[in-house]
C-alpha cells in the first residue's frame, strides 16, 4: 500500500482553483451512464447524493433508518461556521483555515483544511436558498455568534437545531431528486460489505433490515458517508444505530484507516444517572458563552448544594488556568480539565463524576429572559432529562464521547486506497487533525458532499474505463455468501449474553482506558482484554429471532462484533502514538500537565493496513507538512 | 430521588405486516425514575433475550428527541402523558409505582405495522417528494445577505420547520390526518422569499399527495396540535389551506417552454 495524498501544486490559495480546472469532466450526456452508490444519508450523504443527481449521474442512497431525514447529523445543535466576515471582526478565509489547522494541533492535511475554509462560505448561501430559516436580526441580515474557541463570530444557526435544519434542506434536495428518478433511495437497509472487481469498488452487499434479504448493488463508484465511531465507547452522544461496520468493513477489504485514536469527548454533556443509561445528551457548548465551570475548592463541600457553597470556596478552573479563553476552551482541552478535577475528587453529582455549569452569574447580568432567548430549549432539554431547574440551580455536564476524527484515509480527492471508494463527513479523517473545533462537523460534511465529492468524482469516472460487471461476476457472489454465512453464524450461537452487554463491556473497556487520557499500562491491558471479550462474544452470544425478518437483535449483534474488532485498532494506535495532541492525551506526555506533541517523530498521519485475522495491521505514515501554518505550542492561557 | 417502581405494561406484539396482532402483558420491575422510558423498555427486552425470546421491536435512534424515529402510544397518547415530549426524552418519573400501560404502535391506514410498534412511514417522504423542497441545484446562488428576510417571518418560518416526521400528529387525529406534518412544510417554506415561487404549486401537489396516500381529511379536532412534540400550531393548516384554494383558483396549465424540444 502506498499514501498517495494527491495534492495539487502551487501556493495553497490556488491549489483548488487550479485543480478544479485540471480535473477532467465527465459529458453532461455520458453522466446518467454512470450508476454511483452513497451509503448514509445525512449532510455529508445527503448532499453528495442530491448534487450528483442534480448533475446528471444515476445515484442510489442508502440509509439505515426509515428515512434519509433520520440520520444522526439531525442531531447537532450549535452551528455552522463559515469565513463570512459579516460582523467585521477580522475574520477571513485564512483565519479559519489557521484556527482549523492550530485548533486540530496540528495534526491535520493543510491543503485540505484550506479549502474547506474556502468552499464554507458558499456553503451558507447554498442553504440560505433552499429555505434553512438560519437565525436572523431585526434588519434580516443573518445573525452569527462566537462558538467553540473561535475569537471571531463565525457561526450560523438555526436556534438549537441548525444541524436539523441543514440536514432537512439536503434532505429536501434529496427527496426533489428522488421525485425526479435521479436518485432511487434505499431506507432501512445497512451495507454490510464492499465489494471491489480486480481491486477496484463496484458496488455493495446490503441487507434488507425489513425483509432480511441479502442484496447485491453493483456501481462504477461508491462513496462511504457513514458517519463516525464514538459508539465504541458504549455511552455517547451518538444515536443508538451510529456504527462502524461500513467503514470497517471497507478496512477489511483494503482502505486503510487513518488516525483511529483521535476522539473527541465533548465537554458538556449531562452526566450518567445510573446503570440503564443507555445514551449521553449533549448540551450545546454555546451554553460556555455564559456558563462558567466550576467544582467546589475542597473535596468535602462535594456533598452540599451549589447554593451551600460559598463564592471563594469555588474552583472557576477554566477561568483560572485560561485567562484568555476561560470558559470557551477547545473541547479536548475542557473535557481534560474536568476529568481532572473529578480525578481530584472534587466532582459532584452521583459518583463524583460531573462539574457545575453555572448561569446565575448571567442572569444577574442580563435576566433571566434573555437567557431563556439564548438557551431556553436547552433549559427544558436539561430539566426534562434530569428533573432540575438551570435557572435556580447550576447544571451538572460532564465529559462524553461526541465524534472521531479519525476515520478511513483519503486523498485530496476523497478517495480511499481502495480506487473508487470515496468517503466523506465524519467517516473520513482529514480535516480535524487531532481535535475539531465547535461549528465545523456540520461545515465539512457539507462541504464535502456539495462542492467538493461532485467534482472529483467526475475526475475518478472521467480518467477509467469500466468493465460490465453485474452481481453475477464470482466477487459479488462471494461477497453476498460471505454475509449471509456471518448472519447464519451470529444466529447459531446460541449463547447466554446480548449483544447489548458485551458492547457495554467493551464500551467501559475503552472509556476507562482509552478515553480522555490514556497510558502504557492501561492500552496494553485493554489490549489483553478486547480479544478476550471478542472470543466470548463469538461463544456466548444468543440472538434470538431468525435472518429473514425485522430483526433489531441481529442488526445490533453485527455491529457490536464489528465494534469489538475496531477497538482493538483503536488502541493499538493510541498505543504507536507516543506524544500527546488534540484528543489525544497519553499521560507519559505532558508538561505541565498540557498536552506534549513530539513533531519531530509523529507529525505524520498513522494509516492502519488490515492484513487478516491472525495478523497485525501494519502502519503507513503519510508525513504532514506546514508550510502555511507554522508549527507551534497550541496555547489557550 | 424516590424509589424503584413497578409497572404493569401491555404492549402490542405483531410479527408481521400481515400477521394477527395482540396484546401480551410484561413487568417491569425495579424500575427507576431517571430512567428514560425506552430504557425501561430495553430492560424488560434484556430480560426477553435472556430468556430466548423476541424482544418488543420499537424504532428509535437519536434518543434526545431530534431525529423522529420514535413514537408510539402509551395509553392512548401518542409519546405518551408529557407535553412537548418525544418518547424517548419521556422519563419514568412521569409514572407511579403499580401503573398499568397500554402501549400501542401509530394506527393509521397509511402507516402499516412492519413489526411490534415499528410502522412504515414513507408516505411522508412522499409527500416531501411531491413538492416540499425549493428548487434549486447546488451550485453558485447569490450571496446568502442578499436576501433580507424579516426576524418575525424567520422566526415563524423556523417555528414550522421544527417539525421532526415522527408521524405523531397522524396517530393523534380522529381522522388519521397527516394535515398538521404538511403544513408544517408547507409554512416553513411558504413564509421565506426563497418559496415563493413555488408557493402555490406546492401547496397543490402536496395536498394531492397526502390524499393518495390514504390519510384521512382534517376537521380541524386540535389533537395533532396537543400531540406535537415540537408543539407545531394548527395555525399552519389554516395557512395550507389558504395556499391551496389560491392555487385552485390561479393554477395556470405548464407551457412548453420555447427551445425546450
Amino acid at each position: 500500500m502506498k499514501l498517495d495524498a494527491k495534492i495539487p501544486s502551487g501556493p495553497i490559495q490556488d491549489k483548488w482553483d487550479t485543480h478544479r480546472f485540471e480535473m477532467k469532466l465527465v459529458n453532461p450526456a455520458n453522466k446518467r451512464k454512470y450508476h454511483v452508490i452513497v451509503v448514509g444519508s445525512g449532510l455529508a450523504g445527503a448532499s453528495a447524493a442530491a448534487s450528483m443527481s442534480e448533475l446528471g449521474y444515476n445515484v442510489s442512497c442508502f440509509a439505515y433508518q426509515d428515512s434519509p431525514r433520520r440520520a444522526h447529523s439531525i442531531a447537532a445543535q450549535g452551528g455552522i461556521n463559515a469565513a463570512k466576515n459579516y460582523r467585521n471582526d477580522g475574520d477571513s478565509i485564512w483565519r479559519l483555515f489557521y484556527d482549523t489547522v492550530k485548533g486540530g494541533d496540528f495534526r491535520a492535511r493543510e491543503a485540505n483544511v484550506y479549502r474547506l475554509a474556502q468552499v464554507s462560505v458558499n456553503i451558507i448561501d447554498q442553504c440560505v436558498a433552499q429555505g434553512v430559516p438560519f437565525a436572523r436580526e431585526y434588519g434580516g441580515l443573518l445573525a452569527n455568534r462566537s462558538f467553540g474557541g473561535a475569537q471571531v463570530s463565525r457561526t450560523f444557526y438555526a436556534r438549537g437545531q441548525t444541524g436539523q435544519q441543514l440536514l432537512l434542506g439536503a434532505y429536501q434536495a434529496l427527496e426533489k431528486e428522488i421525485a425526479r428518478g435521479g436518485v432511487k433511495m434505499y431506507n432501512r437497509h445497512e451495507m454490510l460489505d464492499v465489494v471491489l472487481v480486480n481491486g477496484v469498488a463496484r458496488g455493495i452487499i446490503t441487507r434488507d433490515l425489513v425483509t432480511g434479504e441479502v442484496e447485491a448493488h453493483v456501481a462504477d463508484a461508491v462513496v462511504l458517508g457513514t458517519g463516525g465511531y464514538g459508539n465504541v465507547f458504549y455511552l455517547s452522544t451518538n444515536a443508538q444505530g451510529c456504527n462502524v461496520s461500513a467503514t470497517y468493513r471497507a478496512y477489511k477489504k483494503g482502505a486503510a484507516f487513518a488516525n483511529p485514536c483521535y476522539t473527541q469527548i465533548h465537554p458538556t454533556c449531562i452526566p450518567v444517572a445510573g446503570d440503564h443509561q443507555s445514551k449521553l445528551t449533549l448540551m450545546s457548548e454555546s451554553l460556555r458563552n455564559d456558563g462558567r465551570v466550576w467544582v467546589p475548592k475542597r473535596k468535602e463541600d462535594c456533598g452540599k448544594k451549589p447554593s451551600e457553597i460559598a463564592e471563594e470556596d469555588r474552583d472557576y478552573y477554566l477561568e483560572r488556568k485560561y485567562p484568555s479563553f476561560g470558559n470557551l476552551a477547545p473541547r479536548d482541552i475542557s473535557s481534560r480539565a474536568a476529568k481532572e478535577a473529578c480525578d481530584d475528587g472534587r466532582g459532584v453529582g452521583p459518583g463524583g463524576r460531573g462539574v457545575y455549569l453555572d448561569f446565575s452569574d448571567a442572569i444577574k447580568r442580563l435576566g433571566a429572559k434573555e437567557i431563556g432567548d439564548r438557551y431556553g430549549n436547552l433549559f427544558e432539554m436539561y430539566q426534562r432529562i434530569t428533573d432540575e431547574n438551570p435557572y435556580e440551580v447550576p447544571m451538572r455536564i460532564y465529559p462524553a464521547s461526541h465524534y472521531s476524527m479519525g476515520g478511513l484515509w483519503v486523498d485530496y480527492n476523497l478517495m480511499s486506497t481502495i480506487p473508487g471508494l470515496h468517503v466523506i463527513g465524519e467517516a473520513n479523517f482529514s480535516d480535524h487533525g487531532a481535535n475539531r473545533l465547535g461549528a465545523s462537523a456540520l461545515m465539512q460534511g457539507l462541504a464535502d458532499g456539495y462542492f467538493v465529492l461532485p467534482y472529483t468524482i467526475g475526475h475518478y469516472l472521467a480518467s477509467n474505463k469500466f468493465e460490465k460487471v453485474t452481481s453475477d461476476h464470482p466477487e459479488f457472489r462471494a461477497a453476498m455468501e460471505g454475509v449471509r454465512a456471518r448472519t447464519a453464524r451470529l444466529l447459531g450461537i446460541n449463547g447466554k449474553r446480548s449483544a447489548d452487554s458485551f458492547h457495554r463491556e467493551l464500551g467501559k473497556i475503552l472509556w476507562e482506558k482509552c478515553g480522555m487520557a490514556r497510558n502504557e499500562a492501561g492500552l496494553k491491558e485493554a489490549l489483553q482484554q478486547i480479544p478476550a471479550l471478542r472470543e466470548e462474544f463469538w461463544q456466548n452470544l444468543t440472538v434470538p429471532g431468525s435472518g429473514d425478518s425485522f430483526n433489531q437483535q441481529l442488526e445490533k449483534a453485527g455491529r457490536v462484533a464489528d465494534f469489538l474488532e475496531f477497538g482493538e485498532l483503536l488502541c493499538q494506535d493510541a498505543l504507536h502514538r507516543e506524544e500527546s495532541c488534540g484528543g489525544h492525551f497519553r499521560e507519559e506526555h505532558q508538561e505541565e500537565g498540557e498536552a506534549k506533541r513530539n513533531d519531530d517523530k509523529f507529525a505524520y498521519v498513522a494509516a492502519w493496513e488490515y492484513t487478516g485475522e491472525s495478523s497485525a495491521p501494519v502502519l503507513h505514515k503519510e508525513p504532514l507538512e506546514f508550510e502555511n501554518v507554522h508549527l507551534a505550542t497550541r496555547s489557550y492561557k | 430521588m424516590s424509589g424503584t417502581m413497578n409497572i404493569t405494561l401491555k404492549v402490542w406484539r405483531q410479527a408481521g405486516p400481515t400477521a394477527l396482532g395482540k396484546f401480551e402483558e410484561y413487568t417491569a420491575r425495579d424500575v427507576s425514575p431517571e430512567m428514560s422510558f425506552l430504557e425501561m423498555l430495553d430492560v424488560v427486552n434484556e430480560k426477553l433475550v435472556m430468556a430466548g425470546k423476541e424482544p418488543i421491536a420499537f424504532d428509535h435512534d437519536c434518543r434526545e428527541g431530534i431525529c423522529g424515529m420514535c413514537g408510539m402510544m402509551i395509553n392512548g397518547a401518542a409519546h405518551g402523558p408529557s407535553k412537548l415530549t418525544t418518547t424517548c426524552q419521556l422519563h419514568m418519573r412521569s409514572f407511579k409505582d403499580g401503573d398499568q400501560l397500554t402501549i400501542e404502535p401509530w394506527r393509521a391506514k397509511a402507516f402499516p405495522v412492519i413489526r411490534d410498534l415499528v410502522v412504515d412511514r414513507s408516505p411522508l417522504d412522499r409527500i416531501i417528494q411531491a413538492g416540499g423542497f425549493i428548487s434549486v441545484a447546488t451550485g453558485s446562488p447569490q450571496d446568502a445577505n442578499a436576501i433580507p428576510i424579516g426576524k418575525p417571518d424567520a422566526d415563524e418560518s423556523m417555528d414550522a420547520a421544527a417539525c421532526i416526521g415522527c408521524g405523531a400528529c397522524v396517530a393523534a387525529c380522529p381522522n388519521a390526518s397527516v394535515s398538521l406534518f404538511t403544513a408544517a412544510k408547507i409554512g416553513h417554506l411558504g413564509l421565506l422569499p426563497q418559496g415563493q415561487p413555488e408557493r402555490y404549486r406546492r401547496a397543490l401537489k402536496m395536498v394531492a399527495q397526502m390524499d393518495l396516500e390514504g390519510f384521512g381529511g382534517c376537521t380541524l379536532f386540535g389533537e395533532c396540535m396537543e400531540a406535537c412534540p415540537k408543539g407545531i400550531s394548527i395555525d399552519f393548516i389554516k395557512r395550507m389551506h389558504g395556499d391551496f384554494i389560491w392555487g385552485a383558483i390561479s393554477e395556470r396549465p405548464e407551457k412548453a417552454v420555447l427551445g425546450s424540444g
